[in-house]
């Protein structure tokens, strides 16, 4: 795009705001239908910046699959499986919160260095700019043409492990008295198969 | 005044983006965030793709397709995760991650 350097500087700084506070906000608050919708917001700052890199066409796919889809997807599986549990405290849990966190700011100053140490060979060719859509279906159908189909396969295959996966069993009868069962297709109260009873 | 943005601005908020996203992986008890926190590290993979398409990359822009194929894989693992959770909640009544220990030694 052709904007300002100042322009861009601040649309990169707001953007960048609301990505980094965000994700925070999807870790840290404890109400996780906020987090569902704050990370609607991180999807929508993240698919600005890739305007600001020239990738207009990304931008909208990130649009539509990633707040269209997942995170309406993600809501779903919030509201089906809204239960308000206290969860048992665990020993140890402040512990690992600090370890893990010392784990990750190590890995955060080690990629911070290697980003400020490595000399990136910039500027690199002149960015096409609004030739950025036509080059990607060219590189779509000549030589990423077998992972475009193989995304296709993998995008089948996860539908349909979604379906079997989240359907109920039915069974014809009553595993324990042989009854034979309704097969109405109203949900019923599932028995939980693997709930250890001590812990209920 | 202001010179163009240098790619390490990109990079290092990609880095942070990411590191949110694995503390949350790790730390988080409830199995709906952890595939937030997931999802969380796939853009910061994708911010990263695309900065190094848009700066070293110009010409060919192989980054973008790159991340229009992780964004496919990104809402196929959603799609599974989430019906991976939905019978998991089935059998056991409960998204805490503390009690999902049926595999553990």
């Amino acid at each position: 795009m052709t904007i300002a350097n100042s322009t861009e500087l601040i649309c990169f700084v707001v953007l960048a705001a609301v990505v980094v506070l965000g994700s925070l906000g999807v870790v840290l608050l404890s109400n996780i239908v906020y987090s569902a919708f704050l990370l609607g917001g991180v999807f929508m700052a993240v698919a600005g910046l890739y305007l600001l890199l020239n990738a207009s066409f990304v931008a909208a796919a990130q649009v539509l699959v990633y707040v269209g889809a997942v995170n309406v997807l993600i809501l779903f599986a919030i509201m089906l499986v809204n239960k308000r549990e206290d969860l048992k405290p665990v020993e140890g849990l402040q512990l690992r919160r600090l370890l893990s966190g010392g784990v990750c700011a190590g890995l955060l100053i080690l990629l911070v260095r290697v980003v400020v140490s490595t000399p990136w060979a910039v500027p690199g060719p002149a960015a096409i700019g609004e030739g950025a859509t036509e080059r990607i279906g060219e590189h779509l159908f000549t030589d990423y043409l077998l992972p475009f189909e193989l995304a296709s396969v993998l995008l089948l295959m996860a539908m349909i492990g979604a379906i079997v996966l989240a359907r109920r069993d039915v069974l014809e009868a009553d595993v324990g008295t042989g009854d034979a069962v309704d097969q109405g297709l109203i949900e019923k109260p599932s028995t939980p198969l693997l709930v250890d009873q001590s812990t209920r | 005044m202001f010179g163009p943005l240098p790619i390490q601005a990109f990079l290092l908020l990609a880095a942070l983006l990411f590191c949110i996203g694995v503390w949350g992986l790790i730390n988080s008890r409830n199995a709906v965030r952890v595939l937030m926190s997931i999802e969380l590290m796939l853009n910061a993979v994708n911010i990263n793709l695309m900065t190094f398409s848009s700066y070293l990359d110009g010409d060919l822009i192989r980054g973008q397709v790159f991340a229009v194929f992780v964004i496919t894989v990104a809402a196929a693992e959603a799609a599974v995760g989430l019906a991976i959770l939905l019978s998991l909640y089935r059998n056991r009544v409960t998204v805490d991650m503390e009690r999902f220990n049926l595999l553990r030694w």
